[in-house]
């Protein structure tokens, strides 16, 4: 016990975090009927340290290059010591975290918590998420099989769509005009060290701004504590909303364990450049809408193309979605009413025509 | 005079501009092109003497510059048919059936001509013709075989890698069917006029006009074209080796080859049949329906028991691999890697198309060569996809041991939660 001492001794000389655990015992959390909301911001947390653990370990033995990168993962899933269980994990995890993320970005969009002076926690939270369907792109294709590359050469495509600068975009994803092995060398610098870099820094940045502002409080919730201060409730952060939040968090890798070993993720059939696409291709589950609305638009609208009339009102759409803080006016109580309405009609939307791409042939 | 100099130059360059376009709009219009009066007229004719401008276009030789004059003769640049018809002008009127080899030969003979279009075209089509059985009935007087412009058209004929052609590899059958299944055509020539249908039913017609695959067999293939005439009881085997070469080879040195050629029968069709070959299956080698081994053997003689031997080996195979596919597809639907094990698969079957192709051979031991291999790799494909079961199961423990654990953590969690708000 003295050896432990002397050592606690040894670091508090030297880091004296009287005043961190002062702040800490100090931070609280509202809690009120909808207080379970503040967890998916942590859990999207959780699924991203989970995806940076995974994705290390996946780099031990994955090459990327087009005669390489699907056998390494055929390895990595039949021979290497529970190498199954961590690529599952990986695209288990990826794919809840884009769910979380939109789930979080949904919540604080309902629960008003993007105003003042929360403006660039939003920016940074919808730029975070952008970059996470990036991860989710770059990702897909990796392991070289036909239907990630036959959904990126899609996707890629449509990039290529972007009035002006859609072929420069498209060249410098692809690394040329086609899909090839130098698309998969550059999606996996985009994977591994761009997008992580990126992510990191902004996730830094969100969390300091989320510690420094601390939680919203929902605008009803707050008119009801302002009637009646009594009712007003805090929460320690640490320990009684850390224990909570590590609760979801176990809860999540429970989910993700029982997800990798009941439905582990399929590798598929090998990417062959010269196979013609499989019918009905499709993107992932989180691009859907947008891919299902750009095939509904006609190909002509009045003298404009479809496709780029659908990918410029997509780009409208992004624009308006990331300054959405602003577009709150004066008169709060009607532009409130209206964000909401909004709102409501983007989440239906998304889901609607998610249902419908995944259905449709 | 400066400025009148300057006007007068711009003038020139203008007058310069409007000479060049004036040249450029008589070029479009197609004047210096040779003129070909003969379509004016027949284009307005009903059949058989119609020809349009529009037919024309889609003929090879019209695309390579040839107009009716070059078959035909005449002269096609005056308007006035007793001058473009006459007999002066060369002038040769519908061309005899007798006449059209020769006619085609013409040019189609002439290496030298040849080349100008296509330096790889062979040029002896017309010497192989006469050899030909309808060359040689043309010859005998009778006019009712084909002739060139029977099987690749007249007018509008088109480059036989032109799939419109009549004698595209998917048209063949159509353009010989055309005579060779008029049954009253035919009447008068000892041939049966069945080919067609049976054609239709075999692998080959599957192969060629329902997968599309135009290098599978279709009626010039066998019988030849220009020389076409039927292959002959002692000329069957060459005919399949062309494609079937390892069932050929192994044939040649089997025991049945010098028996079939004591007995004059012709090789290969004896169990395959010509126009309906079907797809083989492994009930030729049994003894019910479809078999043919029994046809000749006696039942327990040598024969038979080598017949019942092979059969029993690539049952035991074709079985070995189909219940590995059963485990690898159990094993894919409950998310298992397998696909080493489903490559494996590709190299089993292989096994089997060989043992099956050695049955040609006649010999047991050839035809167990090949199954062995085969079932060593789909008994260890059948071990992968149950051995991926075990893994399947194993896993599941190792989940419910963890969530075992995690249900403890999170109830600890729980219950300090508990106790530190109480």
């Amino acid at each position: 016990m003295t050896v432990l001492r002397n050592v606690r001794n040894w670091f508090y000389e030297r880091l004296e975090w009287d005043d961190l655990f002062a702040f800490m015992s100090k931070k609280t959390v509202p809690l009120h009927r909808l207080s379970y909301w503040y967890f998916l911001g942590g859990i999207t947390l959780f699924l991203f340290v989970i995806q940076v653990l995974t994705g290390i370990l996946l780099l031990l033995y994955y090459r990327p290059g087009a005669n390489e990168a699907f056998e390494s993962v055929q390895y990595i899933m039949t021979q290497v010591q529970f190498g199954w269980l961590i690529r599952s994990i990986h695209s288990w995890s990826a794919n809840l975290m884009i769910f979380t993320a939109f789930a979080h970005m949904f919540s604080v969009l309902f629960l008003k918590a993007y105003r003042k002076p929360r403006e660039l926690t939003w920016i940074s939270g919808v730029i975070l998420l952008i970059l996470v369907m990036g991860f989710g792109f770059s990702g897909y294709l990796l392991p070289w099989n036909t239907l990630a590359f036959f959904a990126t050469k899609v996707g890629t495509d449509i990039a290529g769509q972007v009035p002006f600068v859609g072929h420069a975009i498209m060249v410098f994803l692809r690394g040329g005009e086609e899909v090839t092995g130098a698309t998969l060398t550059r999606f996996f610098g985009f994977h591994v060290a761009v997008l992580p870099g990126l992510v990191t820094v902004l996730i830094a940045f969100h969390l300091l701004l989320v510690q420094r502002q601390g939680m919203s409080v929902p605008p009803r919730v707050e008119k009801e504590w302002k009637a009646d201060p009594s009712a007003r409730h805090e929460l320690k952060f640490f320990p009684n909303f850390a224990l909570r939040e590590l609760m979801a968090w176990y809860t999540g890798l429970g989910v993700l364990g029982a997800l990798a070993a009941i439905f582990p993720w399929n590798l598929g059939v090998k990417a062959d450049l010269f196979a013609s696409a499989p019918a009905g291709i499709k993107p992932e589950w989180y691009f859907l809408f947008m891919f299902q609305t750009l095939k509904l638009i006609p190909s002509k609208v009045w003298l404009i193309d479809g496709e780029v009339l659908g990918i410029l009102a997509f780009g409208l759409v992004g624009l308006l979605w990331l300054l959405l803080p602003f577009l709150e006016c004066d008169r709060v109580a009607r532009s409130k009413q209206w964000i909401t309405g909004l709102s409501v009609f983007a989440l239906a939307y998304v889901i609607a025509m998610s249902v419908y791409g995944y259905v449709a042939q | 005079m400066a400025m009148l100099r300057s006007n007068r130059r711009r003038f020139g360059v203008t007058r310069y501009f409007v000479v060049l376009g004036l040249l450029a709009l008589a070029a479009s219009l197609g004047y210096g092109q040779t003129k070909n009066s003969c379509l004016d007229c027949h284009s307005a004719l009903p059949e058989p003497l119609g020809v349009t401008q529009e037919t024309f276009s889609h003929d090879i030789h019209a695309q390579k510059g040839l107009t009716c004059v070059s078959c035909h003769g005449g002269d096609a640049s005056t308007d006035d048919p007793t001058q473009s018809m006459s007999r002066k002008a060369g002038w040769k009127g519908k061309i005899d059936r007798k006449q059209i080899p020769e006619l085609c030969g013409s040019c189609h003979s002439n290496p030298t001509y040849m080349r100008q279009y296509d330096p790889s075209l062979r040029t002896d089509q017309l010497a192989q013709y006469h050899t030909s059985v309808h060359g040689k009935r043309l010859a005998a007087g009778d006019s009712n075989v084909a002739v060139c412009t029977d099987c690749h058209g007249v007018h509008d004929l088109r480059a036989p890698n032109d799939p419109q052609s009549k004698v595209y590899p998917v048209n063949i059958a159509d353009t010989c069917a055309h005579c060779h299944a008029d049954a009253q055509y035919m009447k008068g020539y000892s041939i049966p006029t069945d080919q067609f249908a049976k054609y239709r039913m075999s692998v080959h017609h599957e192969a060629l006009e329902v997968r599309g695959d135009l290098s599978a067999p279709t009626c010039t293939t066998c019988h030849g074209n220009h020389g076409a005439a039927p292959p002959g009881v002692d000329k069957v085997q060459n005919v399949c080796s062309t494609c079937h070469v390892f069932q050929a080879q192994m044939y040649d040195k089997s025991s049945h080859k010098a028996a079939f050629d004591a007995a004059s029968l012709p090789g290969c069709v004896v169990c395959h049949g010509n126009h309906d070959i079907a797809h083989p299956t492994d009930a030729k080698l049994g003894t019910g329906a479809g078999a043919v081994c029994m046809q000749c053997h006696k039942p327990g003689d040598v024969c038979d028991r080598a017949r019942a031997d092979m059969l029993g080996q690539i049952t035991r195979l074709d079985e070995s691999i189909k219940n590995a596919d059963k485990a690898l597809a159990v094993a894919e639907a409950a998310g298992m890697e397998v696909g080493e094990a489903r490559l494996g698969q590709n190299e089993a079957r292989d096994s089997l198309t060989k043992a099956r192709v050695a049955i040609h051979s006649f010999k047991e031991q050839v035809v167990s060569q090949y199954v062995q291999t085969g079932l060593k790799v789909a008994n260890k494909d059948l071990q992968a996809g149950q051995q991926a079961m075990v893994e399947r199961n194993r896993r599941r423990i190792g989940l419910g041991l963890s969530l075992i654990a995690i249900a403890m953590v999170l109830s600890g969690l729980w219950l300090y939660i508990r106790k530190i708000e109480r």
